[in-house]
């Protein structure tokens, strides 16, 4: 069944127009791959489907689970079961990592009708899941994010995944600024989350990542539009002759994309 | 991405829920303050002469004093002779008796407000006095305190029943000419607290006072004298609301601290008087002195605030730091939303050998507000091994507020250690924005990050008192809330 379908999608960021006609359709159980040189559109991709301030849609259409995605909340579309990775998380002083995740967690089960979990269930909760990302538990109670390392910012972010079980998941340059070992452990992370229910967008520049979560199929953003569409194999033809190889080849399509876009 | 200070404006709007007004016979003398008031407010009162001489003497030292002009606010200047200087409830009798001389308009009044009169339906482990405009119209629990040796009434009360204990320590810590508005609060306080503890002994539950503004054209001039003797301990809380008016309303009060060798003192204050609406107008001018004095050696006196109303807060509570080894503590947070201005902060004056002293601060701006930190920390040339520890940190929410921090540090003995602390963030609206994503509002992430800025703060009030400051501020900063 069709999760998220993504029509003829524009959207502008203070008047420039970043993406430029944008189709997609992500079923339930499939992972996909967006790829694209710097600049692409890959990041307002993500920024826009979880309805992020200050992206302007100015055409096209967005339904999720046969809702209009484009017309809820941030919030809403949290509580709808999308989780968006940040490309980079931000610091809270303050607030503990644990207490924004009850208070997440809460709010998510409220939506749903659902009791709100209490302080020993929610305890074993998250330290079952601390495991599958291999996050040192006193980060748990460290404010979110202040003063976590590069890797441990994204180690966090892969196991709030991993507490909020989301529907859709959006991993947004997951791997950017990783070392090897913490790449494998964000990507076990996010394959242990792979289910026949659920679907996860993996944006990302290299093809690293990949070589660790394996993708369905694999989409090469350019000019704000899906220049080419493919399976795994795709990522490892770009991995060879890079993104330039792929904008000769698609030079048509882009340009039409191009004018397309300003008009 | 861009700013939307739009939208962190919309958050921060403000509903006052304490802004009723309570209708209900006065007692209450025309405006103007000469000499002649001071008589009838004295006599109003029944007091002994002692103190009517008192109250002249600091309305002498007054009339030669200048109003105050170097903190951070900006207010038109006040008409002392506008002003009301006494209001009161009629009253069948001099004072109540009991709970079942109260008008229950008033009973009422207070339980509108969460303030339950009545004994059995009060939070158990505190003792409330309750004060409406000019007077204290109930206090409860006073014979369990009594069987302890624990003295809690009415300021004025204390003035008849123990004039020797309030002459032996009113003025002592802040004198009647110590500043312009104390010295108009020793003309002509009204009500307030007093409470005594004896020596050696631990008051068996809090004490608090909940001061109410009601009628219109007055003043509210408390004064609050809690004295600690020799190895005794309490803790208490004042909390305050008024009337939502366009016209400002002047708040004077003093409290006096005198923790005598070994004794602790506790006080808390969750302060929400009417702050003015979105355009500024209307609220409370509070204007207040507050002191300790660590009499003896090892007495502590922790001050901690959470002020979240009043159009101007002009306060700075203090502890003169006498004895050896005295602790002296304060622990605040002050909020300015829409116009509201705040200049708070302490001053820490070490005395005596290894005194210490610990100062947290945390100012939050909405909105216009504006909110500035003024400390003093004093060494003098005696206090051998003191230490100062101070941390100001300054919440900015949108860009329109304001945040200051004006430390002075004095020291003259080289063995003291000194530490000062500043910082100043914002609430980002890529914060607000991570919380939404995970599924808050944004209320509630608005509140969360407040309520984890301050969590420092909130530790030091007692239990209840936490809930309710944390529930003040998601009140305070409450917005597009339906």
């Amino acid at each position: 069944m069709t999760m998220l379908k993504i029509n003829d999608l524009h959207a502008s960021i203070d008047g420039k127009a970043i993406l430029k006609g944008i189709d997609l359709e992500v079923k339930a159980g499939e992972v996909h791959a967006i790829m694209g040189p710097n600049g692409s559109g890959k990041s307002t991709l993500a920024n826009v489907l979880v309805g992020r301030d200050g992206y302007t849609v100015t055409r096209g259409r967005v339904t999720y689970n046969g809702q209009n995605l484009l017309e809820l909340s941030p919030e809403e579309r949290a509580h709808e079961g999308i989780f968006l990775a940040f490309q980079y998380p931000v610091e809270i002083p303050g607030v503990s990592n644990i207490n924004l995740l009850k208070a997440s967690v809460n709010a998510v089960r409220k939506h749903r009708g659902e009791k709100e979990l209490d302080a020993i269930d929610f305890l074993k909760l998250v330290k079952a899941k601390l495991k599958t990302v291999d996050m040192k538990q006193e980060l748990l109670y460290r404010s979110v994010n202040e003063g976590f390392s590069g890797g441990e910012k994204k180690r966090n972010e892969v196991f709030q995944m991993a507490v909020l079980e989301p529907t859709l998941a959006i991993m947004d340059e997951t791997d950017s600024g990783l070392d090897i070992d913490a790449l494998k452990a964000v990507a076990s992370g996010v394959n242990a989350l792979r289910a026949d229910d659920r679907a996860i967008i993996v944006v990302t520049h290299y093809q690293r990542l990949l070589d660790y979560i394996v993708p369905d199929y694999v989409h090469v953003l350019a000019h704000g539009s899906v220049i080419k569409s493919g399976d795994k194999s795709l990522a490892l033809e770009l991995e060879k002759h890079g993104y330039g190889w792929i904008e000769s080849h698609a030079d048509d399509q882009a340009g039409a994309a191009t004018v397309s876009g300003a008009g | 991405m861009s700013t939307s200070a739009t939208d962190i404006s919309e958050l921060v709007k403000r509903e006052y829920k304490e802004g009723f007004v309570t209708d209900i016979d006065t007692d209450t003398i025309p405006p103007g303050l000469d000499e002649g008031v001071i008589h009838v407010l004295s006599s109003r009162k029944n007091e002994p002469e002692f103190m009517l001489e008192w109250r002249l003497n600091a309305y002498r030292h007054w009339l030669d004093m200048q109003e105050p002009d170097w903190a951070h606010v900006h207010y038109p200047p006040v008409d002392f002779q506008a002003i009301s200087y006494y209001s009161a409830p009629k009253a069948k009798t001099d004072g109540p008796q009991s709970l079942d001389d109260v008008d229950p308009k008033l009973l009422d009044t207070y339980a509108k407000l969460g303030i339950p009169l009545q004994e059995q339906k009060m939070l158990a482990g505190v003792a409330v006095d309750a004060v409406f405009d000019s007077v204290s119209v109930a206090t409860t629990f006073k014979d369990t305190l009594s069987e302890a040796g624990v003295i809690f009434c009415p300021f004025s009360e204390a003035v008849r029943e123990h004039p020797e204990l309030v002459r032996k320590y009113l003025g002592t810590v802040v004198p009647h000419g110590d500043n312009f508005y104390a010295a108009l609060n020793s003309a002509v306080f009204s009500d307030g607290s007093f409470v005594y503890v004896p020596k050696g002994v631990r008051c068996p539950m809090e004490l608090s006072t909940y001061f109410r503004i009601n009628a219109s054209n007055t003043g509210q001039f408390e004064r609050t004298l809690i004295v600690a003797d020799e190895g005794s301990y309490v803790s208490y809380l004042e909390g305050c609301t008024a009337p939502m008016r366009d016209e400002n309303q002047l708040h004077a009060a003093v409290v006096e601290l005198v923790a005598m060798k070994d004794a602790e003192i506790k006080y808390s204050t969750v302060q929400n008087w009417y702050p003015g609406d979105e355009q500024g107008r209307g609220g409370i001018y509070n204007f207040v002195t507050k002191r300790g004095a660590c009499r003896g050696e090892n007495a502590k006196i922790s001050w901690t605030q959470v002020e979240t109303g009043s159009a101007i807060t002009w306060k700075y509570p203090s502890v003169l730091l006498e004895g050896d080894n005295a602790i002296g503590e304060f622990y605040s947070v002050a909020l300015t939303n829409n116009y509201q201005q705040a200049d708070t902060g302490t001053k820490m004056v070490h005395i005596g050998k290894n005194t210490r002293s610990t100062i947290i601060s945390k100012g939050i701006s909405a909105g216009h507000g504006q909110n500035a930190y003024r400390g003093l920390v004093k060494i003098l040339r005696g206090a051998e091994n003191s230490r100062n520890h101070s941390q100001c940190d300054s919440l900015l929410m949108g860009d329109r507020c304001g945040a200051h921090t004006f430390p002075y540090l004095e020291v003259k003995n080289p063995s003291a250690i000194v530490e000062h602390e500043a910082t100043t963030s914002k609430i980002g609206d890529d914060q607000l924005f991570y919380c939404r994503q995970r599924g808050l509002s944004e209320e509630d992430a608005v509140s969360l990050i407040v309520n984890g800025f301050c969590k420092e703060v909130f530790k030091e009030l007692p239990m209840e008192f936490a809930v309710e400051a944390q529930a003040l501020l998601g009140i305070s900063l409450e917005g597009a809330i339906g």
